[in-house]
């Protein structure tokens, strides 16, 4: 035990037979995708040397999956965009000013990053019902950037606290309005926060099923993750084309991991550690 | 502070402050204050009738809710005692293991996370696929293995199909501990560590006596977060075994139950929001509870560095 703790050795290996553990299942996903579903079902091992497209075609031409993709998109996208606009915005003010009722207000967003969402989904349904956002990409938006907002604020203003407060006074000083002063000088700055934010909000937005799943009804505004438990039933044994399918779904979080793995990793574990 | 600028900030303040509060309090705070005062009402499908005290919550305790409530507070006790011993150990030695070594310390850090970012459906799939009884390669393997009789469907079988679930939990999840201990040993002032080795202690006694104790303040996080996300467990019981918690119940838990019984499902039928808000108001306190309460306890043993 003690010459274990000793070597580095150990814990390479350790470490080598954690990456096959997980690369090995994303692997053969990947390989399978790619084969012929009846050859898949008699040698599921082979590999794809000879890589059958027609699955990416078929999951991308028949069915709803492009639709579901689209829709993934749009309200990802659109949800993102409304986080960083409203959390910049909130995130200077607070960061910024010192007004009376700053750390209240400040103390009362923080209180949203507790409600567990999944609790609250009956009142939600009932009053996005009433409003007539039920069965609407817009209400979806409207629920994932409230649940986002808090973190993202808290987030938001402490890179605008830590920007020296020299800036705005020479900012003002040049005659500079205080939406100039934000929207061109300190924006730029702020910049590896709004990574970090647009981050640690797409993955679980982009990866979420259980909001739509209560929200959106119409076969055509069902999101991807949704989409895919049609898509598993329509497909059943035909699996180079579920496979294909998977991969797709998978496709766009890992391209963005792998490009942004630090600030992934960053704004993951935000908050989570004490310095 | 001149007065134009005063004049010209407060306005600012409207108009940044004001739309992101508007969709926090809309969205966020009206419905989770309502939520409570839902399980003292009777409802008719989604519409609000009579006031009904605390007659839904006597239900919820009551035939035919009771044995379901009790097997799936089982159901996600287990899954919390097992998920927190195994994926907090693992995670702590995939940890320590990439705080060793000093090669290939980037590599091993994306593809320790790697499966953290993976939708919970895309992965409840994959491995639905991987365990397949008749196609699927793990019992494809275990076959050629020459030991045929171990080959079981899975996520099929009663028995098997919860530590299952709770693999794939764990496979996908890791990760995260990981990466949280990593930062926390990262954390750990290098100081003590070298002190520590000067003195002629070994690898094993610095991790036993310094970097385990400096660890707590990360084995807190971990711990209250593992307890919410085994109590409120729902995406990947769903994606496998639907709003029943197939085969037969076995992988049943709190959420799903919730979910049953504020939709509907089309084995157990209509939905009943009053008694599905009783135990929505349920589920949030014993998680709220537990989680307060579990954590005063262990920051209780946290030292400061």
């Amino acid at each position: 035990m003690i010459k274990l703790f000793a070597s580095r050795t150990f814990f390479q290996s350790i470490l080598i037979i954690n990456a096959f553990i997980v690369l090995l299942p994303m692997f053969f996903l990947l390989n399978s995708s790619l084969r012929e579903s009846n050859e898949f079902a008699r040698t599921p091992f082979a590999l794809a040397r000879d890589p059958f497209w027609e699955n990416y075609q078929r999951v991308w031409s028949e069915g709803e999956f492009g639709s579901y993709f689209i829709n993934s998109l749009i309200i990802t996208g659109g949800s993102l965009t409304l986080i960083l606009v409203l959390a910049l915005g909130a995130g200077f003010v607070l960061g910024r000013y010192s007004f009376k009722g700053n750390n209240v207000i400040f103390a009362f967003i923080l209180t949203g990053m507790l409600v567990p969402a999944k609790l609250a989904i009956l009142p939600l349904f009932i009053q996005l019902k009433w409003m007539n956002l039920l069965d609407s990409r817009l209400g979806l938006i409207l629920v994932y950037t409230s649940a986002a907002l808090p973190a993202a604020i808290f987030i938001m203003s402490g890179f605008f606290k830590s920007l020296p407060t020299d800036l705005d006074n020479a900012a003002r000083i040049d005659g500079a309005s205080e939406f100039k002063l934000l929207s061109k000088v300190l924006v730029p700055l702020v910049r590896p926060g709004m990574a970090i934010v647009a981050i640690y909000s797409a993955i679980p937005i982009w990866n979420d099923f259980f909001l739509p799943l209560v929200f959106l009804q119409s076969p055509e505004k069902k999101t991807l993750m949704q989409g895919l438990t049609v898509f598993f039933g329509q497909y059943a044994s035909q699996w180079g084309v579920l496979f294909a399918g998977l991969c797709l779904a998978a496709l766009p979080l890992v391209v963005l991991y792998l490009i942004l793995s630090e600030q992934f990793i960053k704004g993951l574990t935000a908050g989570a550690v004490k310095g | 502070m001149s007065s134009a600028l005063r004049r010209e900030q407060n306005r600012t303040t409207g108009t940044l402050l004001i739309p992101a509060l508007a969709v926090i309090i809309i969205f966020t705070t009206v419905p989770a204050l309502t939520t409570l005062s839902y399980a003292f009402f009777s409802w008719d499908g989604f519409q609000r009738s009579t006031f009904a005290g605390f007659e839904n919550f006597q239900r919820l305790f009551s035939y035919p809710y009771l044995d379901q409530l009790t097997a799936a507070l089982r159901h996600n006790t287990i899954a919390f005692i097992v998920i927190m011993a195994f994926q907090t150990s693992f995670g702590l030695l995939l940890a320590y293991a990439m705080f060793r070594v000093k090669r290939g310390l980037r590599v091993y850090r994306v593809v320790v996370f790697l499966p953290v970012i993976f939708s919970l459906v895309v992965v409840a799939y994959l491995w639905q696929s991987l365990l397949d009884p008749y196609y699927g390669p793990i019992n494809q393997i275990i076959t050629g293995l020459g030991v045929p009789e171990l080959a079981k469907p899975w996520l099929g079988d009663t028995s098997t199909a919860l530590p299952t679930l709770m693999f794939i939990n764990i496979w996908r999840w890791v990760g995260f501990p990981a990466i949280v201990f990593l930062a926390g040993l990262n954390a750990i002032n290098a100081e003590y560590i070298e002190a520590a080795r000067i003195d002629g202690a070994s690898e094993s006694q610095i991790f036993r006596k310094i970097m385990f104790p400096l660890l707590a303040p990360s084995l807190t996080i971990i711990t209250v977060l593992t307890f919410i996300g085994a109590y409120e467990w729902f995406d990947l019981p769903f994606v496998i075994g639907g709003s029943n918690g197939s085969p037969a119940g076995a992988t049943d838990t709190l959420a799903l139950m919730f979910y049953r019984l504020s939709f509907g499902s089309i084995d157990s039928g209509a939905n009943n929001v009053g008694v599905g808000s009783a135990l929505g108001v349920l589920i949030f306190t014993l998680v709220g509870f537990g989680a307060a309460f579990g954590s005063a306890l262990l920051r209780r043993r946290e030292v400061e560095q």
